[in-house]
């Protein structure tokens, strides 16, 4: 009896109140944007992860037999090599394939790092105020004044155009905004009574950066840090395309297209389907980043 | 006012050392020495090569050499092109009026375009040219340009064959000395018949492409910024006390609406100075932003390093004019800070 009680008691509590993640999937899903973007991202990450046994051939073997085939569809393709071959004979689907895994990459790897280092000098900037807060923000005003890409060019004509290199200096370029998402979300937390109630009850520094204020920042953060990734990958393919980013034979969509420039009157295949998957990569990112702000910041809700 | 001018102002001028600095010290750190560059491989005596060191002032230290480097700059001495043997300066404002150009023919096809677009979706919210707006401007938002210019020309230029592939202007009919540096302006000075339309031809397409993410910027701007207007309590009262919609969207919404979208327009610059140098090398359109990259392939780091300096400089002073704009038309912000 008294279980039976219990179970119609906590049964209503239950349905009512949904967990973090449930309620968070459920404002997420009414967007149906964001979930069809979800569905094309996780194809997409599929492809780049399982890439040695999706794609037909190696991004880098060279069919000098079967240069410049159109796709199979059009007149004088080739089964064999479903989306064609560029103009050193190499598979263009394997090579696309194997691109998403290069530019997901990029994208993360900026994000990663862009977030670790914004959050430490947010934080850093936030907490110690004074002249460390102001030679933090300096900086990141000094790198806001260049304009983004005219920074990224300077920074890989310097370190030497690679892959590497194109995720520091598109790191460099997206820093400031996570330093000051961080700092002003931050600096809004520590004044409110439950960042003093901890310092009051001896929690150490760091404990009070990261443990106490830090997941308070993280709503705003998550949403930036994934617009972020589409926003890399952009900038990415830009270096990749004026010469400047991963350098050949990485199948990168941005040097991929600009290998192709020179056959855009005789091949327009060559060149439209890189740009295609960037295109589609950076819109199903950029559809689940509305979604996230929708269920993760409610404040910031496009009307 | 005029405090807050000034303060606003003095801003700029720790951001502009530190930006010296950065271009200084990053040209330094370049692997390959500019010597070697301009002089060949080898085949050069080592006094000549002392003698080019001296000429550049590379036997220096470094400390003498930045001092040296910010003392010039001061003078508008931003050094000489190692590849062209001219002053970067005089370079970079032959080059800047057609960055100039086309970035205001993009801006304006984005303002012309994008303005109207949001408040037509606010208005219609939900409609389907609503979502199909909302859907446009996402796409443009996430395109990579190069990729949408390369598109352009293959169905505008080669498939139809209505505009020019690359430059200005036809310069096998047309060649007349430039004036102003601005092709339309030159154009019409010039008097020939078929000029200026040939240079609005050429401008058409690289101004659609520069204009794509502001357009879909601005298009999405203003919508929200109307939606926010459209429900305050004015609004309600204008509609309340029966005036015409028209003049309550055109006289109470609208003026208020586009506050934020102007200052949205301003901060555009610096993007649009990023995208002109995409632009410009897909439609090998003769500006600062094709120079750019081509100075980095000739290893030109006088060019590379007085670029990068001047066409931060002019978005640093373009975001002043705009916030010292802003500033004066809403007294909020001026005695905020």
């Amino acid at each position: 009896m008294a279980a039976d009680i219990a179970d119609h008691a906590a049964e209503p509590v239950l349905r009512a109140v949904p967990g973090p993640l449930r309620s968070f999937w459920i404002s997420f899903s009414e967007n149906r944007g964001a979930v069809f973007g979800m569905a094309v991202l996780a194809f997409i990450v599929f492809l780049a992860v399982f890439a040695d046994w999706i794609a037909p051939y190696s991004p880098i073997d060279q069919f000098r037999d079967f240069t410049k085939l159109p796709p199979a569809w059009e007149q004088g393709g080739n089964w064999k090599f479903p989306l064609g071959t560029d103009a050193l004979g190499r598979d263009t689907l394997s090579r696309l394939i194997y691109g998403a895994r290069v530019s997901l990459f990029i994208g993360l790897a900026v994000m990663v790092v862009s977030v670790l280092l914004g959050v430490t000098l947010g934080l850093v900037a936030a907490f110690s105020g004074g002249l460390v807060d102001t030679a933090i923000m300096r900086i990141m005003d000094l790198i806001i004044s260049v304009p983004g890409l005219v920074l990224a060019i300077l920074i890989v004509a310097v370190l030497g155009p690679s892959l590497a290199n194109t995720i520091w200096a598109v790191t460099v370029v997206f820093l400031p905004r996570y330093v000051r998402l961080v700092r002003a979300s931050a600096m809004g937390e520590i004044g409110k009574e439950y960042v003093t109630a901890a310092r009051v009850a001896g929690v150490r520094r760091l404990r009070l950066m990261v443990m106490t204020v830090l997941p308070n920042c993280l709503a705003p953060l998550i949403v930036q840090a994934a617009l972020g990734v589409s926003e890399a990958i952009l900038e990415a393919a830009a270096l990749g395309f004026l010469g400047l980013g991963a350098q050949p034979p990485i199948p990168e969509w941005g040097s991929m297209l600009a290998d192709s420039r020179e056959f855009i009157r005789s091949n327009p295949w060559i060149v439209t389907l890189p740009g295609l998957a960037i295109l589609v990569t950076v819109i199903s990112i950029n559809l689940m980043g509305d979604g996230l702000r929708d269920a993760l910041d409610p404040k910031l809700k496009r009307s | 006012m005029v405090m807050f001018f000034l303060k606003r102002a003095a801003l700029t001028v720790p951001t502009f050392f530190a930006l010296m600095f950065l271009t200084f010290v990053a040209i330094r750190l370049v692997p390959g020495d500019p010597v070697e560059v301009r002089t060949g491989e080898r085949g050069i005596s080592p006094e000549r090569l002392a003698q080019f060191r001296a000429e550049y002032g590379l036997d220096q230290p470094v400390w003498k050499q930045f001092a040296d480097y910010v003392w010039q700059l001061l003078h508008g001495d931003f050094g000489t092109s190692i590849v062209t043997n001219e002053r970067v300066l005089t370079e970079f404002f032959q080059l800047f009026p057609a960055t100039i150009e086309l970035s205001f023919f993009a801006m304006v096809f984005a303002i012309v375009i994008g303005i109207p677009a949001g408040v037509v979706a606010a208005l219609k919210r939900g409609s389907l040219f609503d979502q199909t707006l909302m859907g446009l401007s996402l796409t443009g938002f996430s395109m990579p340009i190069f990729w949408w210019g390369l598109l352009l020309i293959m169905l505008v230029s080669e498939r139809l064959g209505w505009t020019p592939v690359s430059g200005r202007i036809d310069l096998i009919k047309y060649y007349f000395e430039p004036v102003t540096g601005f092709m339309l302006i030159d154009a019409l000075l010039s008097g020939q018949p078929g000029a200026f339309r040939s240079a609005l031809h050429h401008l058409v397409l690289p101004g659609i492409v520069l204009g794509t993410v502001p357009l879909a910027t601005l298009a999405r701007m203003t919508r929200s910024s109307m939606l926010e207007v459209l429900s305050e309590d004015y609004v309600r009262t204008a509609r309340a006390k029966g005036l015409s919609p028209f003049r309550v969207v055109g006289l109470h919404a609208l003026r208020n609406a586009l506050i934020p979208v102007v200052t949205i327009i301003g901060l555009q610059v610096g993007s649009l100075m990023a995208g002109a140098v995409l632009t410009e090398t897909i439609f090998s359109w003769p500006g600062v932003g094709k120079w750019l990259i081509e100075s980095i392939g000739r290893r030109d780091y006088p060019a590379l390093q007085g670029g990068i300096l001047l066409i931060s400089a002019v978005v640093i002073l373009v975001n002043l004019t705009v916030d010292m704009l802003y500033g004066s038309i809403n007294p909020r912000i001026r005695h905020g800070r």
